[in-house]
């Protein structure tokens, strides 16, 4: 990948250009489709946008020394990361990568999930600390499961590149890893029934209690851009290869649309969990399809 | 925020919020944290207990910011009037923008009551009128107190802070 086509993937498709409309267009799509659910009107197509430029004009509370100053880089890392991370999706044919990017591509995607939970403890604040400390038994949890699903898919096709995971034709492993990122997806997007961390009307906002103003506005466009980022991993996993450029970036948009639908409709359908349930869930439940899907796909590697 | 109620009007903001009522539709949403919201909502009479807690967080509501007192509680001490446990009406202790009569009000008139207040808040922040003092060397110089605005603001705000 050369310089240029690394500049234009983030800067312009599925980088920066495309990912900032689209998250404010996922979280809108979310906040609707619940509202829809619930038999509400939901909030206007151009609410989240009016929420981040209200919050740009906020002021924020004063901070002082290295606390502070971490304060307000914590969401700024968290924006970089989930950026360069839909920056990395390999959607149009040809795109470049280099081997070894889904590697860089996860840990990304971790990125704001560590943000996160260091943002709660430098708040100082009694509920941020309690949403981080949930944050960080629940990211144990489902990151297990969905590193070893992510994994398994790369060992069956014996490559971690993600242009070459995109083209290959789909194995079962393939569908069986699919299913196992889309149970992780509401835990990592802090949605229902995992949506603990920041459990609003329990421990407030958790990790975000004592962020305000253009601070909460970078969060509110880290969680859209890692709502791109998740919903648009599975779309690069799941859509068939593809050689026409439009084509692909269609069936792209339409894959994540679907992605961000179901996960609404789950959100709005199931109540908040314990932290005891969803951290037994992810152990005791799904690990051991992970675990079979690992196993299988190290066996059919031998075997081949 | 509840400043002593007999929770009717808690009720009623809770009902604002559901299906029927649906507050959403115009982008408004129940926040949790107070640095996360804009528009601070206060019942009750204000007893001597909840002042310092109203008034600690009204602070913690980052400007521009815009207090809607429900009911008649908080704009007259209601039927409470002349009590020794109270420290009422809000307006002692709060620059109040809009009150919403009622015992209690219905959730209709508690939606535009924050939607008024939502105008308010839209001009203060057109204006850059600043609301809390404390903040003022980071968010920048005011409009120079040229406007009379910013000078009622102020001197509100000093009430609060004192």
């Amino acid at each position: 990948m050369n310089l240029i086509t690394a500049l234009a993937r983030f800067l312009i498709f599925p980088g920066l250009l495309f990912a900032i409309p689209a998250a404010w267009f996922f979280l809108w799509v979310e906040r609707k489709s619940v509202a829809l659910m619930q038999g509400r009107i939901g909030p206007p197509f151009m609410q989240p946008l009016f929420d981040f430029i209200k919050l740009l004009g906020k002021s924020t509370p004063p901070r002082s020394g290295i606390g502070g100053l971490l304060m307000k880089l914590w969401p700024l890392i968290a924006v970089a990361a989930a950026a360069s991370a839909v920056g990395l999706l390999p959607v149009l044919p040809s795109s470049g990568g280099f081997e070894g990017d889904l590697i860089l591509l996860l840990a990304l995607l971790e990125l704001p999930s560590m943000c996160i939970i260091a943002a709660g403890f430098s708040s100082r604040s009694i509920f941020g600390e309690i949403g981080s400390a949930r944050e960080a038994a629940l990211s144990v949890s489902y990151n297990v499961v969905f590193l070893l699903a992510i994994v398994s898919i790369a060992a069956s096709q014996h490559t971690f590149r993600l242009e070459a995971l995109a083209q290959l034709p789909a194995s079962p492993m393939h569908w069986l890893g699919l299913i196992a990122i889309l149970v992780c997806l509401p835990a990592k997007l802090h949605i229902n029934p995992f949506s603990l961390p920041n459990a609003e009307q329990e421990i407030y906002s958790g990790p975000m209690t004592e962020y305000a103003g253009p601070e909460l506005a970078m969060w509110e466009l880290a969680h859209g851009l890692e709502w791109v980022a998740a919903t648009g991993l599975v779309a690069t996993l799941a859509a068939p290869h593809l050689t026409v450029w439009w084509v692909a970036a269609v069936v792209f948009i339409a894959i994540s649309f679907a992605v961000v639908l179901l996960l609404s409709v789950v959100a709005a359908a199931t109540a908040r969990l314990a932290i005891d349930t969803s951290v037994r869930f992810y152990w005791q439940c799904t690990l051991i399809f992970a675990v079979l899907a690992i196993s299988s796909a190290i066996f059919m590697r031998y075997r081949s | 925020m509840n400043g002593g109620s007999c929770n009717g009007c808690d009720i009623e903001l809770i009902a604002s919020l559901t299906p029927r009522y649906d507050a959403e539709q115009l982008g408004v949403r129940l926040e949790g944290s107070p640095r996360h919201a804009d528009i601070l909502c206060v019942t009750g009479p204000i007893t001597h207990n909840a002042v310092n807690a109203i008034k600690t967080v009204y602070g913690q509501v980052c400007g521009p910011k815009a207090v809607v007192a429900i009911g008649s509680c908080p704009a007259t001490t209601n039927v409470f009037i002349d009590s020794r446990t109270l420290d009422g009406p809000l307006n002692l202790h709060l620059p109040v923008d809009v009150f919403v009569p009622g015992c209690p009000p219905r959730p209709d008139a508690i939606i535009q009551g924050v939607a008024k207040a939502a105008e308010i808040l839209a001009e203060r922040a057109a204006k850059n009128v600043p609301v809390d003092p404390v903040l003022m060397p980071l968010v920048g110089p005011p409009c120079n107190g040229a406007c009379a605005c910013s000078a009622a603001t102020n001197k509100k705000t000093t009430e609060v802070q004192s």
